[in-house]
């Protein structure tokens, strides 16, 4: 089938099967390189992009279903060579160490931040329950987080 | 002090932080070459067999099969990883060719157009396996008359005899790493208390959120380049090189960044494999390994059993420790035999023990291989100490802060295998953390100093 979709601004088109993955078109077809395997069962958030804004586990979504909509990754964030506020903050936060699981980290905070300017601890902890750290950096992330909520 | 200095006290940037936050940071997983082909394992059903037969015509119909990888294909099959630092013996087979020696060991490889293809192909391929009984606790594999499962006929490492790559072949060998000091016969006779313990700790998986993923790409002239997620790619360097017979320098290793190791990715576990199935097909291939092969196929750290005996003298001091360490190394060596030396020599943990006798096994049993992690060898003996401490004071009467400030290493004192001891801060250390966790320490305690 073909499928039509934006992808970070940019309307694009491609040929997937039935059964594959948005994750798999992404990698594989479209050749974007923030989005990465983990466990290919929803379990890690590596894989994590934004359909129309709202955070997906892209191993788990059919390419079929972004027909129409909006996909965004963390490539599209930056503008013109400036980065956005939130991967401003995450680097001024040191909220990265080997980095795999950092673009699915950093949307899906967007995500939050963009429905909820000023969330609690807990809501932001509540937020990230879909994304793992094995490095376990989840402090300097909460507070990169924190640094954007509109509350400070 | 940061004034004077430019790195000294001074905050250090991760120089990767603007790939990380921008997408851009290279991984293997993002490495493609065109007419890439991908790899997928068929993978032994039981812990522990012969091969009666592997059928692959069923399998090789699959349209985009390119070729089916076994024993046969691999130059010089058997390996071991530190081999290139002098750590034997070579006893794990890039592809096994009669037996297989744990649940989920790679039987064959099949090399696809794609991952789907490769996948469902090796579904297709009819492996005959006859079952032997397997080992799979270490008490068991010490016994006489366990089933024996290495070469050299006891499931047990051999220190001593040259199979350690440290110690000449002939000299006599103990199928344990042994550390002695003192006179531990007499601490015990003059022991006003004797508390044992036993600890156990399961194996621990590194689960890094990148799976293990390589891609080997054949160059002109018999030359090789391997993207892998590696930890040390000099050992895959030298192991690919070993089993393919070809010199060191005719292989080039390429280790972008890592998505996570921790010890995880330090064994040249499957780079082999794939090195074998390019050289073999002439094209670049690629294998990524699943969540589920993260988990039953690649290192853990090992499982650990010591058992400890400590003779206390009723003003709190330790007199002497005997111990007795299991170490699981899996069905192969790996570097486990380097893991029990580190643990034995740490069993007196950072307290000064004038007495000791420990031994050391590097047990191997029919299950995944096991190797480095975080702080390998040393962790998982310091919870069998600290615990062994708790009860030791318990036992005592006396508050373990106490028992640990009379015990810990002093300057000027020497370790179990009679290292002088010029940097120890435990006291001191001991101090802070007791202020930080809000423990108020009485004065006699807080007067204590690791410098006499």
């Amino acid at each position: 089938m073909r499928i039509k979709f934006k992808l970070d601004g940019e309307y694009v088109e491609v040929d997937a099967k039935h059964t594959d993955t948005l994750l798999k078109i992404l990698k594989d077809k479209l050749v974007v390189g923030s989005v990465h395997f983990g466990c290919g069962e929803g379990t890690c958030g590596a894989c994590i992009v934004l359909v129309n804004g709202r955070p997906r586990y892209s191993c788990l979504t059919l390419a079929g279903y972004v027909d129409g909509k909006e996909v965004t990754t963390v490539a599209g964030l930056a503008h013109d060579g400036e980065l956005s506020e939130i991967q401003k903050a995450f680097l001024e936060n040191d909220a990265a160490q080997c980095g795999y699981c950092t673009p699915g980290m950093i949307l899906t905070a967007k995500a939050l931040l963009d429905r909820n300017p000023s969330p609690t601890d807990e809501e932001i902890f509540d937020a990230l329950a879909g994304n793992l750290c094995r490095c376990t950096g989840y402090v300097p992330i909460i507070n990169a987080i924190k640094s954007l909520s509109k509350k400070r | 002090m940061s004034g004077q200095f430019a790195a000294v006290g001074a905050p250090i940037k991760n120089v990767q932080l603007l790939g990380h936050v921008t997408g851009t940071t290279q991984y293997v997983d993002e490495i493609s070459f065109p007419g890439m082909l991908w790899i997928k394992a068929v993978r032994s059903p039981v812990a522990r067999g012969k091969i009666r037969k592997i059928d692959t015509s069923r399998a090789e119909k699959v349209p985009g099969v390119i070729k089916i990888i076994t024993a046969k294909d691999v130059p010089n099959n058997i390996h071991v990883n530190m081999a290139g630092i002098g750590i034997g013996p070579p006893d794990e087979p890039v592809l096994p060719e009669d037996e297989v020696k744990y649940k989920g060991e790679a039987i064959c490889l099949v090399v696809a157009r794609d991952e789907e293809t490769a996948l469902k192909a090796a579904q297709l391929v009819e492996v005959e396996i006859e079952e032997l009984p397997p080992v799979l606790d270490m008490e068991e594999a010490l016994k006489p008359d366990a089933p024996v499962i290495t070469k050299w006929g006891v499931n047990a490492f051999i220190y001593g005899s040259g199979m350690d790559g440290a110690t000449k072949p002939g000299r006599p060998g103990r199928p344990f790493f042994l550390v002695r000091r003192g006179d531990v016969e007499t601490a015990f006779k003059q022991a006003d208390k004797v508390v044992k313990g036993s600890y156990v700790i399961p194996p621990i998986e590194h689960a890094p959120i990148e799976p293990h993923v390589c891609v080997a790409k054949p160059e002109p002239g018999g030359k090789l380049t391997i993207y892998t997620t590696t930890q040390a790619p000099y050992f895959v360097r030298d192991n690919v090189a070993t089993i393919l017979n070809i010199p060191a320098s005719n292989i080039r290793v390429i280790a972008p960044a890592v998505g996570g190791g921790f010890g995880g990715k330090v064994d040249p576990e499957f780079e082999m494999q794939v090195a074998v199935a390019a050289m073999r097909v002439g094209r670049p291939v690629k294998w990524r390994w699943t969540r589920e092969e993260e988990f039953t196929i690649s290192t853990t750290r090992p499982a650990i059993k010591v058992e400890m005996e400590d003779a206390l003298s009723k003003d709190g001091l330790i007199l002497g420790r005997r111990a007795r360490l299991l170490h699981d190394s899996g069905a192969y060596t790996r570097t486990s035999p380097y893991g029990v030396i580190k643990s034995t020599v740490n069993l007196s943990g950072p307290y000064h023990i004038p007495n000791v006798y420990y031994e050391g096994y590097c047990v191997y049993t029919n299950r995944q291989p096991s190797s480095a992690m975080r702080g390998y060898g040393v962790f998982e003996v310091s919870y069998a100490v600290e615990l062994q401490m708790e009860r030791d004071a318990r036992t005592l009467g006396v508050d373990s802060w106490e028992f640990r400030f009379k015990n810990a290493y002093r300057n000027g004192q020497v370790t179990a295998t009679g290292r002088p001891i010029d940097d120890a801060y435990l006291v001191e250390v001991m101090k802070e953390a007791a202020s930080l966790a809000g423990v108020k320490l009485p004065p006699h305690l807080l007067q204590m100093s690791s410098w006499g």
